[in-house]
């Protein structure tokens, strides 16, 4: 590593990395292995006894699946939104493309109390789903709204950036070929944004997966039903069931490391591909 | 923002969206709209709506309470601790990784990101296993007669480490791309090594700096569910401002919570003016 140093000529590598490591390693990395630690502790039967119980099972199936909905909503709207606030000119764009981070700058629980209050039966858009039949809160839909909430920046903030460096020349040498527009979206635009709806939809399906503040409020919390994994976490909690605890939070991890490193990797594919556009 | 800057190519692209029909960019427009009022803006008005429901004399009684006011404070001492803490350990870590080649340098990047992928409640799970009673330091703790979960300080390490990555995050990027040449001219004019880090690398990153400050206090502001597992939710000792939300709700205190909240949704617009500034000025340096 000195070899290294002196090549690059600034100086404060050692004292930074040092100070660095030392903090992710006591603030993050120690306190989640203890985790794995905590689950070694209890041993493999009771491990599986739990991360394989039926109301685990069906926490996994909910947590996975709204966040799944949710991330494919956002993919397919978020790209339209992308789109939109790159290509077209309307009033109060820039309002707009500011309103997209707002989830990020929004507190989860705040996100949580006004989705449900709004798509409840008797708020301002449930009482109209209602009438259709439609029951969104405390139901796996309202779950799935509050995580469409928590995804969307992460979908559009991951498209824009592509679409913006996209070069129009080759849909107009597609368009001066002969090419319907159609054919030129299918054919030319939509394969460069690929890895990068991709990277945005697999950001958001990460971040709802592991989704608590905004959720509770909206998902009435039934077991078996409407309780994701998280919640079922925070309940073993409450009952000092730390081995069970730890049990689901492992399933949990394994699933957010292997989701990390699927993220790195599209995330490296959409800058090759928008460097290379 | 730790994006490559944007060129803005919107003449050329507008030549070619021209050629989508007057009918498909309106629709669209109209979708994209929509989709972002009933998801975004429909929940930010239901909580200023329903925050002055019962007037403003009761938002103004919810907003001041005693309760509400030691959330606002223990919020305040959450974020005022999470955001040095991180701006330190951020800097360190992005200018060895931005600024240095060695190995094991994307394994230390990925890292960095690991509290962004883990759920908030094993996020506040880990410190329970640490510092609760029957966790790892905890008959150690007993005995001191120190508290640490169920206590401030439990929050503070929740909310250090849900907004671990943000400053890194933004400052890896821009020192990977920034130049050396300033520096190397101050060294070589015989400046110490910390006089050039101080006079010359962050004043001119002072603008990701920033943005990733802005980015940990919002975070550490709003965040629910890890200090939600450590605090034990003792009124007017453990709860942040969040948590209080969740409290009135739960007690049905409907147009309170609302009240208290709109407080949240008031930080969390001036997080995002704030962010939209930093990277207009970031782009016209």
């Amino acid at each position: 590593m000195h070899v290294k140093r002196r090549a690059r000529g600034l100086p404060g590598f050692g004292l930074s990395l040092g100070i660095g490591l030392s903090g992710l390693s006591l603030l993050v990395l120690f306190p989640l292995s203890l985790i794995a630690f905590k689950t070694a502790e209890g041993g493999f039967d009771s491990f599986v006894s739990t991360a394989t119980s039926a109301r685990a099972i069906s926490s996994y199936k909910l947590s996975f699946g709204t966040a799944a909905a949710a991330a494919a909503i956002n993919a397919v709207f978020g790209l339209i939104v992308a789109w939109v606030l790159v290509r077209y000119p309307f009033p109060g764009k820039r309002l707009v493309d500011a309103i997209v981070d707002l989830p990020f700058s929004l507190p989860t629980a705040v996100a949580g109390i006004a989705l449900t209050a709004l798509y409840s039966k008797t708020g301002w858009v449930g009482k109209h789903l209602t009438e259709l039949g439609i029951d969104v809160a405390f139901t796996p839909l309202g779950i799935t709204i509050a995580l469409t909430f928590i995804g969307l920046p992460f979908v559009v903030r991951t498209v824009q950036p592509v679409l913006e460096d996209l070069d129009p020349q080759a849909e107009e040498a597609a368009a001066a070929l002969g090419a319907s527009r159609l054919t030129t979206i299918r054919r030319v635009v939509l394969p460069p944004l690929l890895p990068s709806v991709l990277a945005g939809f697999a950001q958001a399906f990460a971040r709802g997966v592991g989704e608590y503040g905004s959720v509770v409020f909206i998902a009435g919390n039934m077991p078996m039903k409407t309780e994701i994994t998280p919640l079922l976490i925070m309940t073993k909690l409450e009952q000092y069931d730390y081995a069970g605890a730890t049990a689901l939070a492992c399933v949990m991890l394994a699933f957010s490391f292997t989701l990390l490193i699927v993220i790195n990797a599209l995330s490296a594919w959409a800058a090759r591909r928008a460097g290379g556009a | 923002m730790s994006k490559q800057p944007k060129v803005r190519k919107t003449p050329a692209a507008i030549g070619v969206a021209a050629r989508d029909p007057a009918w498909v960019r309106y629709s669209l427009i109209a979708i994209a709209l929509t989709f972002l009022g009933f998801v975004l803006v429909m929940p930010v008005l239901l909580v200023i709506v329903e925050a002055f429901r019962d007037g403003a004399g009761a938002f103004f009684t919810a907003i001041s309470s005693d309760d509400t006011l030691s959330a606002i404070s223990l919020t305040a001492l959450a974020v005022g601790i999470a955001v040095p803490v991180n701006v330190v350990i951020g800097i360190a870590t992005a200018w060895a990784v931005g600024r240095f080649r060695f190995p094991g340098r994307s394994l230390l990047i990925t890292l960095f990101d690991v509290p962004l992928a883990v759920s908030p409640v094993i996020a506040g799970m880990t410190f329970i296993l640490l510092f609760g009673s029957q966790g790892l330091f905890g008959p150690e703790l007993t005995e001191l007669g120190l508290e640490i979960v169920f206590s401030p300080p439990g929050i503070v390490l929740a909310t250090i480490f849900v907004t671990f990555p943000f400053v890194a995050r933004e400052l890896i990027p821009f020192w990977e791309s920034q130049g050396r040449e300033e520096e190397e001219a101050a060294l070589v004019l015989g400046a110490s090594a910390w006089t050039m880090f101080r006079r010359v690398s962050l004043p001119n990153a002072r603008w990701a700096l920033l943005y990733g400050v802005v980015l940990t206090s919002a975070r550490a502001m709003g965040e629910f569910g890890a200090v939600s597992v450590v605090s034990g939710h003792i009124r007017g000792k453990t709860n942040t401002l969040p948590l209080h939300v969740e409290v009135l709700y739960g007690d049905y205190r409907f147009s309170a919570a609302f009240a208290v909240a709109s407080l949240l949704v008031l930080s969390g617009v001036v997080t995002l003016v704030l962010r939209k500034l930093i990277e207009s000025r970031a782009h016209s340096d």
